[in-house]
């Protein structure tokens, strides 16, 4: 019960597929890596888990603890406890990151019941703090004008004040120098444990050396084609995307 | 206070349930004639000059054409024939709280004010149909010799002041409009602040529709005299109604040498009101007059507050923003004209559209040749929020001469699926990661409105972000 599951998943944005039977178990308290090549779908399975309106699921279920939460609206999948760290995260002109993070801390707040502002901004500081964030960062726009770095530890500080139950992070070392990737490791590596599982999508073997994983998973084209304990990404590293995609063709032939 | 000739009514405080009444004492009826005109003026005890200034805006406006030439069509809608010029619930302006009847009091509470506010409000006077019914200046305000009362008060009492002014910034053959509201205005303020008085509270005053197929008609003059300082603000919420509304009103301001005004307005009119008002300002030397101007609601708004920048470096601002829902069209703007040298103007603009909302912004900019050391800045944003949404922007701007600049900005932006997903992602429904989106596209504007008013638009543009999501 205690897990994300991913069952058979079928993805298309609109006439094509993009997952075709995607199926992953995320329990909680354990970190999942899914590795793939560019355009093998890593970032629609973060988007079609998420609920975005573009991506059609055409079969198959995502069950949150037991529940499956095909069909839902996005927020109610993120107040169920679903967190997506973005690769390209959206600017707001004009609405600060403390109220765009006061809004969402109180959507998760029962009806009638007002955030205590004094424990809010506590919690904030002492996040902000961890990520190195300066405090004139609450005043500026959500993202804007945020260099990359930036932009990614404001993802990791929106999910430890959101305390997700699964986050997915799709890319996050993207764009990262390698000060600024050890920074957002080190706050993603502080919010693991047992209550959180975490769905880690890179393209780089890079990110694990920093947030090792408990299982890596490897992507091709819309499936997950193996899967195997950390030390599958770094063979990954040394023999490249092409060892797997041989491996598979010859498994394909064999079948035929 | 008041000078009325109207028996104070008596209302039943026992009944719980006092909202939207319709107990007028006086009614002049439908449809406007020269016998409709001499009977506002007869029960309203009015001199002779106000009755030919009636009689001759009366002429004005049925000679005037429609200015359908570069308005929506939609105008052609209004059945002069069908409105009720005048009528008053028959009460006179009351001075304390207690004093007010509920219902009015109710409004407050929907516009949000909370009550430990209203005591920092140096004056308050609501508007209950087309009088008066509450008036509260505070000792200190008067003390200072500030006079703030409602308008025909302004004209019967302070007849050396008012008729100095009345009509001389916005003349009654100004537009149809005007002309009408020259003609049949009731209610609406008069203030004056003498030379060096700085009134430290903003002067207040609410206005609502209350009866069916009424028009209402308020006429404000505000005159600041040389280096004084006064901010004045007003907000109106309608109850809807089945048949469409007119409001017109009618706003001058003179700013003299020195002087400071501010003029607030937070307008949230029911979708069959039209908007039709005339708000100007003349800023002598050194003056300088700001417009902040928010347009929610109504079928058609209408407005274009200007500055006449007649002294040596005067200094005029519009700061407006409209959102237009389904169906209403905000046709609003700002009017500069530069007629002394070293003046500066300031506009900025901002317009939200929803559904099949449509804003248009209309800026005028003059700037004559034998002027030197003239600046304007306009600056003009929309945001269109569904597809069928619609904006159009008319600037009109004349710089004649070398030694004058004026630069303008425009910019159309969308709120994309991608910002609403990502808001949606961290927990906001659709309709509060829109109001969110749109309340970070006037930000920088709603700063500079009052703080009660800031948290009334906030609310009144959440309701309207609730209403336009599925």
């Amino acid at each position: 019960m205690s897990s994300l599951v991913i069952k058979d998943l079928h993805v298309s944005i609109g006439d094509k597929e993009i997952i075709r039977g995607l199926s992953l178990e995320i329990p909680k308290g354990e970190v999942h890596a899914v590795m793939g090549p560019n355009g093998s779908g890593k970032s629609t399975l973060s988007k079609a888990i998420g609920g975005h309106p573009d991506y059609t699921i055409t079969s198959g279920e995502v069950l949150l603890d037991g529940e499956n939460i095909i069909g839902m609206e996005p927020d109610v999948r993120a107040r169920k406890g679903l967190f997506l760290a973005f690769q390209y995260p959206m600017e707001i002109p004009g609405v600060s990151n403390a109220n765009f993070l006061r809004a969402a801390v109180q959507a998760r707040l029962p009806e009638g019941e007002e955030l205590e502002a004094t424990e809010f901004y506590a919690a904030m500081y002492e996040k902000m703090d961890f990520l190195e964030i300066p405090r004139t960062f609450t005043s500026r726009s959500v993202n804007e004008g945020f260099s990359g770095g930036e932009k990614k530890r404001n993802e990791i500080l929106q999910m430890a004040m959101l305390e997700p139950r699964y986050a997915i992070l799709d890319e996050t070392d993207s764009g990262l120098d390698i000060d600024a990737l050890k920074i957002v490791s080190n706050g993603v590596n502080a919010l693991r444990g047992p209550n959180l599982g975490v769905l880690l999508i890179t393209h780089y073997q890079r990110l694990l050396d920093y947030i090792v994983p408990d299982y890596v998973h490897v992507m091709v084209a819309g499936r997950i084609v193996q899967s195997g304990g950390k030390e599958l990404a770094l063979e990954l590293e040394e023999k490249g995307y092409d060892f797997i995609r041989e491996g598979i063709e010859e498994s394909a032939s064999a079948v035929l | 206070m008041s000078t009325e000739t109207v028996e104070q009514f008596d209302i039943d405080r026992s009944v719980g349930d006092f909202s939207y009444p319709e107990k007028h004492q006086f009614d002049a009826g439908v449809g406007l004639t020269r016998d409709t005109v001499n009977y506002i003026a007869d029960v309203k005890g009015e001199p002779e000059w106000i009755r030919e200034f009636r009689l001759r805006a009366l002429d004005v406006f049925q000679k005037k054409p429609m200015p359908t030439n570069w308005a929506s069509k939609d105008l052609e809608a209004i059945n002069f024939d069908k409105i009720r010029y005048y009528l008053a619930n028959g009460q006179k302006a009351t001075r304390s709280w207690d004093e007010v009847p509920e219902d009015v009091k109710r409004t407050f509470e929907r516009l949000g004010i909370p009550e430990q506010e209203r005591k920092f409000l140096a004056g308050v006077e609501a508007q209950f149909d087309s009088e008066a019914v509450y008036s509260n200046i505070k000792k200190a305000v008067g003390d200072q010799g500030v006079i703030f009362v409602g308008s025909t008060d302004g004209l019967m009492n302070h007849p050396e002041i008012f008729r100095k002014w009345f009509g001389k910034v916005i003349p009654t053959g100004d537009n149809k409009f005007s002309a009408l509201n020259s003609a049949v205005f009731s209610g609406g303020s008069f203030i004056y602040v003498p030379p060096g008085v700085k009134v430290k509270h903003p002067l207040q005053a609410y206005f609502r529709i209350n009866a069916e197929n009424f028009g209402q008609f308020e006429r404000t003059l505000i005159i600041a005299d040389e280096g004084s300082e006064v901010m004045y603000m007003e907000g109106c919420t309608a109850p809807k109604f089945e048949t469409a509304t007119l409001h017109s009103a009618v706003v001058e301001l003179v700013a003299m040498k020195g002087a400071k005004i501010q003029y607030v307005t937070v307008q949230n009119w029911s979708a069959n009101v039209f908007n039709l008002v005339t708000k100007r300002a003349i800023a002598h030397e050194e003056a300088e007059v700001k417009w902040i101007d928010c347009n929610i609601g109504s079928r058609l708004t209408m407005k274009y507050p200007g500055v006449v920048l007649k002294g040596r470096k005067a200094r005029g601002e519009v700061i407006s923003i409209a959102l237009a829902s389904d169906g209403q069209h905000q046709d609003t703007g700002a009017k500069m004209v530069h007629a002394a040298d070293d003046t500066t103007s300031n506009i900025v603009s901002k317009s939200i559209s929803v559904g099949t909302g449509r804003s248009t912004y209309r800026g005028l900019v003059h700037m004559p040749k034998h002027l030197k050391g003239c600046k304007n800045n306009t600056e003009c944003d929309a945001l269109l929020i569904s597809p069928t949404s619609r904006t159009d922007t008319y600037p009109a701007i004349t710089v004649r001469g070398t030694g004058n600049a004026a630069q303008h900005e425009a910019s159309v932006s969308q709120i994309s699926a991608e910002q609403i997903f990502y808001m949606q992602q961290r927990g906001l429904t659709e309709a509060q990661a829109m109001s969110l989106s749109v309340n970070g596209f006037v930000n920088d504007l709603v700063r500079q409105f009052p703080m009660e008013y800031s948290v009334e638009l906030k609310r009144l543009i959440d309701m309207e972000m609730e209403g336009s999501v599925g």
